[in-house]
């Protein structure tokens, strides 16, 4: 039976396809692996969740209770104590957390994932980049709890989101995707060589955090002083700005609002039309991807060596 | 004739820092210092294995073989020449690498299948095998952590084995568990042979190599210095490559050589239950104390014995010994025996010199007694 086994065997195998391991594979070859690998990385992002809870009956409350204490606290110094009197300021800010949470985690996860994992990537074969891919994955899953929580607010509420914006949010959630994974793999790839990044890492983070108007109102705080010297461009420089704003537009809906302190328009967010929007998403959607490419690319190169510094 | 693996001008070049700076503050207040040097893990390496062969790979530790199967497995990318692979391949590099301690047994399974490039229902199809065969039973509910370190490399076995690879590569894991597992870890290799798979064996147990590999390849310092018959290569692995295992105080290796092995009629033929003589040269530089090895083989590579060396010490005088072995009455059957020679120094632990094959014995059998070795057993009738 052995025998028969075998010779059918070999029969198979000569109609099998030859993978090649090379020094230098091509970008659409890594591209393919990563994605042949998709069910490692679903597997990867379903133990990572699974290992942070492991033992705590309350599991997913904890990874809330982060960024609920956030939007509690910057709810109370930003519209309470300071009085910047947007209305519903909670929908606005809570629209903008979501997204830097997103982008924030991902990030700081990444930059030691290939480290924590050195046993693994010594010793088992699969495309390095699946390690921040599933940190970015991990960290997507919480994305859409906040979502849900967001939405819930707009219930409670009874806000009404900008309906006829909605169908930008798709391509916003995409976009901030390939942004944060791209970010993630070079930063983990980078740790590797440079092990003090980490600390470097978190610095820039909170620096950006405060260049992106998540917890204020660009058009109503910097917006006029930067204009008046055309600078308004430096602000978008910064790629979670227009994400940011797309996430508000939608879920906060209005552009303008009564100010509750002092009772007169207030300018929240830019009075762009909805074609800008859709102009701006897009160009970011394609810068990103092509970023996504060059960063695979660079990371290609930073992998070679990975064994002996590990 | 379709090839398995076909590795082809393999270089692999590591980058050694003397000094690192692994930081970014240190990269920038030294800027272009810390010194780095190439290292040549592997040098030009070619060689093919066609379906159903098992490749014994062979070479002391730093001579390249885990560089080798890393890259054959894709853990690493050479840095010039290319390998090509056909059908999946499944490689034991470490036991549980991909384990995560937090796990349960029963989620580290799937994890570990996915990680050898399994979907998910394909393990769940296996999932019952694989734990059979690990014999962890109720635990695999339990998180690997509180696991023995014995049951760790039984799952990974299990699963690795588990999964149909046309390549199995295995990396010295043989030695896991009890005996007993030990035995139905080399019965399945012997399966796998058997159904036409190849496999590729990195072992330091040269007993191993004989009775599993029909061909081993021998790397030395990055280079490939042998590739053939498993005898041949095991012949240069021990006979030109013992030198660097031991420690340059105690290398008395080239300075001491075995010349000869003789009988006094010349001839290595035998009858079953003869007496036997043989006569054993050995040039030596220098006096030197050690212990005298000899392992007999039947023709398929089973050890069939090979005497306690702490018993025969030798005291070796400068310029050439004379070492007598003699054998009161041999109890091998019909068949053709192989002999290796050797000594060892005085702890038993490095090789001094060594023959393989340093003759081979023809014995023939007046009984009609069967298999290999002469029990005669008598029966009674009580």
């Amino acid at each position: 039976m052995g025998e028969v086994g075998s010779e059918a065997r070999v029969r198979d195998l000569s109609n099998a396809p030859v993978r090649t391991v090379s020094a230098r594979p091509s970008l659409r070859g890594r591209l393919a692996n990563v994605w042949q690998r998709r069910e490692l990385l679903g597997q990867l992002i379903v133990s990572d969740i699974r290992v942070k809870y492991k033992g705590s009956a309350l599991g997913l409350f904890w990874s809330m209770l982060a960024p609920a204490m956030n939007l509690a606290i910057y709810y109370l110094v930003f519209s309470v104590f300071l009085k910047n009197g947007i209305p519903n300021f909670v929908i606005y800010l809570f629209s903008g957390l979501v997204v830097w949470n997103m982008f924030l985690n991902s990030v700081i996860g990444s930059t030691t994932v290939v480290i924590a994992r050195a046993g693994l990537v010594k010793k088992v074969a699969f495309p390095r980049e699946i390690l921040a891919l599933s940190t970015v994955g991990a960290t997507a899953v919480y994305f859409l709890v906040q979502m849900a929580v967001l939405s819930l607010f707009l219930l409670i509420l009874g806000h009404q989101p900008a309906w006829s914006y909605l169908p930008l949010l798709p391509v916003a959630v995409v976009t901030l995707y390939i942004l944060t994974a791209s970010v993630s793999i070079l930063m983990s790839g980078v740790t590797v060589y440079m092990r003090d990044m980490a600390h470097l890492v978190e610095v820039l983070l909170q620096l950006t955090f405060w260049l992106t108007p998540v917890v204020y109102s660009y058009e109503n705080t910097i917006s006029p002083a930067l204009a008046s010297h055309g600078l308004s461009w430096l602000y978008f420089i910064n790629p979670m700005t227009p994400l940011v704003m797309t996430f508000q537009r939608i879920f906060y809906g209005a552009t303008n609002a009564i100010s509750l302190t002092s009772g007169q328009v207030l300018h929240v967010l830019p009075q762009w039309s909805m074609a800008h929007y859709w102009t701006v998403n897009l160009i970011l959607l394609g810068l990103v991807t092509a970023f996504y490419l060059v960063v695979e690319y660079l990371f290609g190169r930073l992998e070679t060596n990975f064994e002996s510094e590990l | 004739m379709v090839k398995t693996i076909e590795v082809i001008g393999v270089n692999k070049e590591f980058v050694i820092h003397h000094e690192r700076h692994q930081s970014l503050k240190e990269r920038l207040l030294h800027p272009g210092s810390g010194s780095s040097e190439k290292f040549h893990a592997l040098e030009n390496i070619s060689f093919s294995v066609s379906p159903g062969e098992t490749v014994g790979v062979l070479g002391h530790n730093g001579s390249g073989k885990s560089t080798l199967l890393k890259t054959i497995c894709g853990v690493l990318a050479p840095t010039s020449g290319e390998i090509k692979l056909r059908g999946n391949l499944a490689a034991l590099l470490e036991l549980g690498a991909g384990f995560q301690p937090e796990l349960s047994g029963r989620e580290n399974v799937y994890l570990y299948g996915a990680m050898l490039g399994l979907k998910r229902r394909e393990v769940a199809a296996i999932f019952d095998e694989i734990v059979d065969f690990s014999e962890i039973g109720k635990f695999i509910d339990t998180q690997v952590k509180f696991f023995s370190s014995g049951m760790y490399v039984r799952l990974a076995f299990a699963v690795a084995v588990n999964v149909d690879p046309d390549i199995l590569v295995v990396d010295e894991v043989l030695a896991v568990g009890d005996e007993r597992f030990q035995a139905k870890c080399m019965d399945r290799i012997v399966r796998f042979q058997q159904e036409g798979r190849t496999i590729l064996l990195v072992t330091h147990n040269g007993d191993q190599v004989r009775q599993l590999c029909s061909r081993a390849i021998v790397l030395d310092h990055g280079s490939l210095v042998a590739d053939g018959p498993t005898n041949e290569s095991l012949k240069v692995f021990r006979e030109h490559l013992h030198a660097d295992e031991a420690t340059p105080a105690e290398t008395a290796s080239g300075q001491i050589r075995i010349t000869s092995v003789t009988t006094p009629s010349g001839s290595f033929d035998v009858r079953t239950g003869a007496g036997m003589h043989f006569d054993v040269g050995v040039e030596s530089a220098q006096a030197y104390g050690g212990q005298f090895v000899m392992e007999i083989f039947s023709r398929r590579g089973e050890l069939i014995s090979r005497p306690d060396a702490q018993a025969t010490p030798v005291h070796l005088k400068p310029g050439i010994n004379a070492i007598g072995i003699d054998i009161a009455e041999l109890p091998l059957l019909d068949g053709v025996y192989e002999m290796n020679i050797g000594l060892l120094d005085e702890r038993g632990q490095n090789v001094l010199a060594w023959s393989e094959r340093a003759a081979t014995l023809q014995v023939g059998s007046d009984g009609r007694e069967r298999g290999i070795v002469e029990i005669a057993p008598r029966v009674t009738q009580l």
